[in-house]
């Protein structure tokens, strides 16, 4: 498992798709949406924490498809199949290795963000915890997503398509950490609300994943 | 080891192989011949356990089996240690230099792998049996593009597990020289008119 | 003693379901007639909302309808994945298209009446939000059986995403919930009127939700019945490749 979590870490810097794509794409969202919706400093400080966990969430979405497909198309997949290495054990690295690639540099990187948006210093914590409890819930839920799409062709449309839907609980209570907190609110309840989502897919979505691979691969 | 009894394989819901019982002692190969599509493929996925049997019995001792297909299982990102030390760790094996050794792929050791050529590659993705210290080789079309002089270090290497009391089943059109028998899967066509399981009984 | 199993036999659900079939189509036609004709002549207008409080009667058995489809899927999902009888796994594909029509009927219609009730097409309401969100899921349902080959395959990988989704669904209707209380107050669409409404508009709105539910199960049976045509003649093409 651990080996397998560090060849993808290493997979993922190599191939430069893994740290600087999602941060780039995450950068140029957050660029963009000012030209959208108008320079208002007031306005984009009070949009700040939903747009950055959009963001987030998109630019998480952006590498989903990678994290079985390659493996399936060269057969490695075929291969720790029939290795000792369990199934779920295998799909648990995955998604670590998607969190620490795309989750981890989204998170560090969005304060610094929250600036150009205008956010209220007392946000800069919230926006890193709530993007720290919610990011790894992303990408356990999207290797979900990528186990079931693994056999198709072209299956990155049809990704999204699966698993923004899925994002929905996560994304209200991440945001509305970020928001409450940016705010000066009690952010209690979300964040209790947003642990137990990351708490529980974790717990119950990698057999779920493994079961569904071993479904694709038959 | 490997035991195979009164094996039906099927691929997309129809049958393509059916009542094939072999066994494969340790130290010997055993050659599967047969025409395309005639289910080798099929077969050796059953065999490995990557999809279910129609009927019969697999019987090999538990995480014997290693599988190797046409597709090679390597990263071209990584180096060629990086990609053998990867698959021996997962298959909780140490050791990677008699692998390189028996592919003569010492020299190449730090070379990524898209730098490789094809015949290099296919040679990376043999070591990697190797590597994985299974007992049971399962090999679909092993020496495709490989050259006459790869061929013969591959034939080497499956000797010297053979002789070091492993087995091998191996798909293949060509002649390498091995001690094992040849097995034509011709024969063990499905005739039976019936389509698997419930398809049945929509008609 | 027959079991209910045996109808999971396609031959025995086919030779059941053309007995039935047309009886279910007949009862639905009439029950819809009936409620919606009441419904729309012969009530009196609301004192506050005029007629168009008379969109309730295909709004209200919509909306009932578009959780109870998915409610249905993740029943035959369950049956499938335990079971493996293959009618179960066709009867919830046929389901979501009939499922996402009532959602949408459910989404269009309540935008309709909310024009006119609070001045507004949308709103993101906490139970407008979430049949947005469901609309989404069913999307991904059916987009997931249209896109693999193998029908068992899909059979599996669908089953498993409407359990999954099925958790989802109700975790976003919770925070759904959360969500909008914690933006704004008011503005809540108050479907449960029944106990407002006065048996006048109540005797005819349960006839047209008897319709609604009898139209739901006759698309249902009709779309299964067509999905076991289709897996019979593909069975057929590939007995004849066999030969």
């Amino acid at each position: 498992m651990k080996s397998l979590f560090f060849r993808d870490l290493k997979l993922a810097i190599r191939a430069g798709g893994g740290f600087g794509l999602g941060l780039a794409f995450f950068l140029i969202l957050v660029v963009l949406v000012p030209f959208g919706v108008g320079p208002q400093s007031e306005l984009l400080s009070r949009i700040a924490p939903g747009i950055l966990w959009v963001g987030a969430l998109l630019a998480c979405l952006l590498s989903l498809d990678r994290m079985f497909a390659l493996d399936h198309e060269d057969g490695s997949l075929d291969l720790l199949a029939t290795s000792a290495l369990p199934m779920e054990g295998a799909c648990a690295a995955k998604a670590l290795a998607h969190w620490v690639t795309t989750g981890l540099p989204l998170t560090l990187a969005a304060p610094v963000l929250a600036i150009l948006l205008n956010m209220p210093p007392d946000g800069f914590l919230w926006i890193f915890i709530s993007l720290a409890v919610g990011t790894p819930a992303m990408s356990v839920i999207g290797g979900f997503g990528a186990a079931l799409t693994v056999g198709i062709k072209r299956g990155g449309l049809l990704l999204s398509l699966l698993v923004l839907p899925l994002y929905v609980p996560t994304l209200i209570f991440g945001a509305e950490v970020a928001r409450r907190g940016a705010e000066g609110l009690q952010t209690t309840t979300p964040l209790l609300m947003l642990a137990g989502i990351t708490l529980a897919v974790s717990a119950v979505l990698p057999f779920v994943s493994a079961m569904v691979l071993k479904v694709n691969l038959r | 080891m490997l035991d195979v009894k009164d094996l039906s394989v099927a691929r997309g819901g129809v049958p393509v192989l059916e009542g094939l019982s072999f066994s494969v002692p340790a130290g010997q190969a055993l050659i599967l011949r047969g025409p395309n599509g005639s289910g080798k493929t099929t077969l050796l996925r059953t065999i490995a356990g990557l999809q279910p049997a129609l009927s019969g019995q697999v019987e090999a001792e538990a995480d014997s089996i290693a599988y190797a297909a046409h597709s090679d299982g390597v990263k071209g990102n990584l180096t060629v240690t990086e990609n053998l030390r990867f698959w021996a760790d997962v298959f909780g094996t140490k050791g990677i230099e008699h692998a390189l050794q028996q592919f003569d792929l010492e020299s190449l050791f730090d070379r990524p792998a898209h730098a490789l050529s094809a015949g290099q590659k296919r040679r990376l993705g043999l070591a990697r049996l190797v590597v994985t210290g299974r007992k049971n080789w399962i090999l679909d079309e092993p020496t495709v593009s490989l050259d006459t002089a790869s061929v013969q270090m591959f034939a080497d290497t499956v000797r010297g597990h053979l002789a070091e009391g492993g087995s091998a089943v191996i798909a293949t059109h060509i002649d390498l020289g091995l001690d094992g028998t040849n097995f034509d899967v011709t024969p063990y066509k499905a005739t039976q008119k019936k389509l698997v399981g419930f398809d049945e009984g929509f008609l | 003693m027959a079991s209910l199993w045996e109808y999971a036999n396609p031959l025995k659900f086919m030779r059941l379901t053309d007995r039935v079939l047309p009886w279910v189509s007949v009862g639905a036609a009439a029950c819809l007639a009936v409620g919606l004709i009441w419904g729309f002549f012969f009530t009196p207008d609301d004192f506050r909302q005029g007629s168009t409080v008379k969109i309730i009667y295909i709004h209200v058995p919509a909306a009932l309808m578009a959780i109870n489809a998915w409610f249905m899927m993740l029943v035959a999902s369950l049956i499938w994945l335990i079971r493996r009888h293959h009618v179960s796994a066709l009867a919830a594909k046929a389901a979501a298209p009939v499922g996402v029509v009532m959602t949408l009927i459910a989404l269009i219609t309540g935008a309709i009446w909310g024009q006119p009730m609070w001045g507004t097409w949308w709103e993101f309401d906490p139970r407008l939000t979430s049949f947005l969100v469901l609309f989404l899921f069913y999307l991904g349902y059916m987009a997931l059986w249209s896109a693999i080959e193998d029908a068992d395959t899909a059979a599996d990988l669908t089953a498993v995403l409407c359990m999954v989704g099925s958790v989802f669904a109700v975790l976003s209707r919770y925070a759904v919930n959360f969500w909008n209380q914690g933006l704004h107050q008011g503005a809540s669409l108050s479907l449960d009127k029944e106990e407002n409404v006065a048996d006048v508009f109540y005797q005819p709105l349960l006839v047209s939700i008897a319709g609604f539910v009898l139209l739901f199960l006759a698309l249902v049976l009709l779309r299964t019945r067509t999905e076991i045509r289709l897996r019979r003649a593909s069975a057929l093409m590939a007995r004849e490749k066999l030969q």
